[in-house]
């Protein structure tokens, strides 16, 4: 049944219309194991310094405060979205029977997309910033980034246009939020007047700012961290366990009602600041309504699971899925308790919120990322499993036992903040100075940076056994033929 | 808030609710056409990539009631608190409100804690060791950045714990010094004396400090010193306490007490500032920090 001929000989005869485009798949799967690791190793550089103020000797370029938005725009944007891309690719071309569409689009948003990557690391450094959190990048890399989204969108829903299987595969449904959402928040989040090349100013001012830089930042976690994902788990996991979805009825509401709600977040992020109560209080309730529609996929993809439990034992990939599962579980119930007003005025500020968002951020995903990449390699290449799977096996306790230490520090950490900034002397003082605080945080930081470098640790099992793997499949430069729909 | 702007948050909010708790009870009659496959599992006979395929369970009935409750939650949340537009909420809460009240609380509980300390004179606040506590706590946060944690000061901060006072020792002075603050000022006399004239009046200064200086430096500095000097810290040197003007005798120096230093404060002048305690944390909460600060003298036991 498979039909393979080498790429080339495709290409050559003009016959690209029966194969599938996997090439663009690859570069951003690579890719995502590259800036996995460059945005990580930032990552624990910057933990050090928490502790180890002079650690870079007090360059500026390698200063926390510069490098800190370098961490954030390299694993979220580049690890978490080259993995968003090359799956998405991946998944909208299998999923609907077609080649991607769009032609020199295709390359154009691989390049475009690792353009802004590298432009990211040279302004961020320098000190170039709109000073937006997550959307730090000056107004000529904002402007190739809308070029870029617009095009990924023309690709992927070109490629749902074309496919010939009626029914759209779920997968896609959050392949197609995410994309269509992060262009229209990315927009309006950087509607800014240029003031030079490199310095610009939002078009908003004062509480609207931040109200719109909130609505953007929630809604980036909404869909790039969660409904993109999401996209992922809805392929990888049924492929990886070898199982149907478990309910496509469950599929259908909780994708709608996540969509829906998502949006009236951001507000929870200003609680108890300038903006009106109103806003204040709906954020906070269609926080707590999100709690549900979050779970729902969560219970798809673990219910997935069941029938195959077992495998569970002698499968390292599905074991970073269903922990991935559990950690974005675990987040999805931390995020609405966080947004009750009560509770946030305890956690906000303290390195609880740094907790919680790296039990998504590492657990959910990371780890999803990471296990849907261990299932997509060996099919890339044309090989049956990856070179080792006792290194995927390493790697599975690395990145669990990272997560675990880093949000476990964090949590303590946080609470002990808060509860130590809210405690007052019997004469109205507070019984904490600034400085006893952070001593008392300092075994913390040392605890997330162990984290940190054990989670690190195990991408290094991973370069060394994609390279393998990559080295030992022959046939890695053949095309996959488009096979007929069932 | 314009009556436009309220309807339309109350129309999108309610909407929005409306919207979903429809969507809820229409998913659920909602019918999925399914098919039985060959191991007897029902899915919804749709299938994706060779081999992907989606099976037609219900909705988990714990999932559907926590769904149901969040958004119970919700309407219940909305009516007691300020939501829909311009709408108050049945509790009337604000933001401001509960930060009035909050500090309030705080104000009445402190009041009792001092009710008793309050018309205690300074003399015995300085023995008393709930006083002197509270006093420390309220040194911590007001008054160690510029005067240091241990209270021994630093450059143009003066020390607080030795027993020399620019603008007075008395507890009722020390009190005033904090309560309505000081402006020190030391005019500049580059001018009027030249550059050689400064530098023979500060060498006279050191020497009345006691410091083996150029006897005839000093001697010419004195003529200097009589004619604009004396006149606030004294023919002798010993400084005025009602004009915060140090006594230069005593080798106790705010800005330093090297030549260079010296000639600097003579040429430049200075202007040091101790910002009013009264309207930043009261007079109750003044007379306590005074209170510590005597507390580390020699006469109230200090060491």
């Amino acid at each position: 049944m498979e039909q393979a001929t080498t790429y080339d000989d495709r290409v050559a005869s003009g016959a690209t219309a029966t194969t599938y485009n996997d090439r663009v798949v690859k570069q951003f799967a690579v890719m995502t194991v590259v800036w996995g690791i460059v945005g990580m190793t930032v990552g624990v550089l910057i933990a050090a310094q928490l502790i180890w103020p002079d650690l870079t000797y007090g360059i500026e370029w390698l200063s926390y405060g510069r490098l800190r938005p370098l961490h954030t725009n390299a694993v979220i944007f580049a690890f978490g979205g080259s993995a968003l891309f090359a799956t998405s690719y991946y998944v909208v071309q299998r999923t609907c029977h077609a080649r991607l569409f769009g032609g020199p689009l295709v390359g154009f948003t691989f390049w475009g997309w690792q353009a802004v990557i590298v432009g990211a690391a040279v302004t961020l450094p320098l000190g170039i910033t709109m000073g937006k959190e997550y959307a730090e990048l000056e107004w000529p890399l904002a402007l190739l980034i809308a070029v870029v989204w617009v095009s990924y969108a023309i690709v992927f829903f070109g490629t749902i246009a074309k496919r010939q299987i009626k029914h759209i595969y779920v997968a896609n449904w959050f392949y197609g939020a995410f994309i269509l959402t992060i262009a229209v928040l990315h927009i309006v989040n950087n509607l800014s007047i240029p003031a030079g090349m490199w310095k610009s100013y939002p078009v908003y001012a004062g509480a609207v700012d931040a109200m719109v830089q909130w609505w953007y930042g929630h809604n980036a976690v909404g869909f790039f961290l969660t409904a993109g994902f999401l996209g992922m788990m809805y392929y990888f996991v049924p492929r990886q366990a070898g199982r149907p979805i478990y309910s496509y009825r469950l599929s259908i509401v909780h994708f709608w009602s996540l969509i829906a709600i998502y949006m009236w977040a951001g507000p929870h992020h200003l609680h108890y600041t300038s903006l009106p109560d109103w806003a204040q209080t709906l954020g906070m309730v269609f926080s707590l309504i999100l709690l549900a529609p979050s779970w729902g996929g969560m219970i798809n993809g673990i219910m997935t699971l069941s029938g195959a439990w077992h495998k569970l034992r002698t499968d390292p990939i599905l074991r970073f899925m269903i922990v991935a599962l559990s950690f974005y579980g675990m987040s999805t119930f931390e995020g609405p308790m966080m947004s009750i007003k009560t509770v946030n005025s305890l956690s906000h500020y303290t390195d609880w919120t740094i907790g919680h968002v790296h039990s998504g951020a590492l657990g959910w995903v990371a780890m999803i990322s990471i296990g849907s990449l261990y299932t997509l390699f060996p099919r890339l290449w044309g090989v049956e499993k990856m070179y080792s799977i006792k290194a995927i096996e390493w790697h599975f306790w690395t990145s669990t036992i990272g997560t675990v230490l880093y949000i476990t520090a964090m949590w303590a950490a946080g609470l002990m903040q808060g509860l130590m900034w809210r405690t007052f002397n019997d004469d109205g003082t507070l019984t904490y100075t600034f400085i006893e605080v952070l001593k008392r945080t300092e075994p913390f930081y040392m605890l997330r940076l162990l984290g940190g470098v054990v989670f690190l640790s195990g991408m290094v099992f991973m370069v060394w056994n994609v390279y393998k793997t990559w080295q030992n499949a022959p046939e890695r430069n053949k095309a996959v033929a488009i096979p007929q729909p069932a | 808030m314009s009556t436009f702007w309220h309807w339309y948050i109350i129309a999108l909010t309610v909407g929005t609710l409306i919207v979903t708790v429809w969507f809820l009870v229409w998913s659920q009659k909602l019918r999925i056409e399914s098919k039985k496959e060959d191991d007897g599992s029902e899915t919804t006979g749709h299938v994706w990539d060779g081999d992907l395929r989606e099976l037609n369970n219900p909705l988990p009935r714990w999932w559907l009631g926590l769904f149901w409750i969040t958004i119970a939650f919700s309407i219940i949340y909305l009516i007691l608190y300020p939501g829909l537009g311009r709408y108050e909420g049945v509790l009337g809460w604000t933001q401001e409100k509960q930060y009035e009240e909050e500090m309030a609380d705080a104000r009445a509980a402190f009041e009792t804690q001092f009710a008793e300390l309050a018309n205690m004179e300074l003399e015995q606040l300085a023995v008393n060791d709930q006083a002197v506590d509270m006093g420390r706590n309220l040194y911590a946060h007001n008054c160690s950045t510029c005067h240091g944690v241990d209270a021994r000061g630093a450059t143009g901060y003066p020390n607080l714990t030795d027993d020399h006072w620019i603008w007075g020792s008395e507890p009722q002075q020390v009190l005033t010094s904090i309560l309505n603050g000081r402006r020190a000022a030391m005019p500049p006399f580059g001018d009027a004396l030249g550059a050689e004239g400064v530098t023979r009046t500060a060498v006279y200064v050191q020497q009345l400090a006691g410091q083996e200086v150029d006897a005839s430096m000093a001697a010419a500095g004195r003529q200097h010193y009589m004619q604009v000097c004396a006149a606030c810290h004294g023919p002798e040197g010993k400084g005025n306490p009602i004009l915060g003007a140090p006594d230069l005798t005593a080798g106790v120096y705010t800005y330093g007490g090297d030549l260079d230093t010296i000639r600097a404060t003579i040429r430049n002048g200075r202007a040091g500032v101790m910002p009013a305690q009264k309207d930043l944390i009261g007079e109750t909460r003044t007379r306590l920090v005074t209170a510590y600060i005597l507390s580390m003298q020699d006469r109230f036991g200090g060491e």
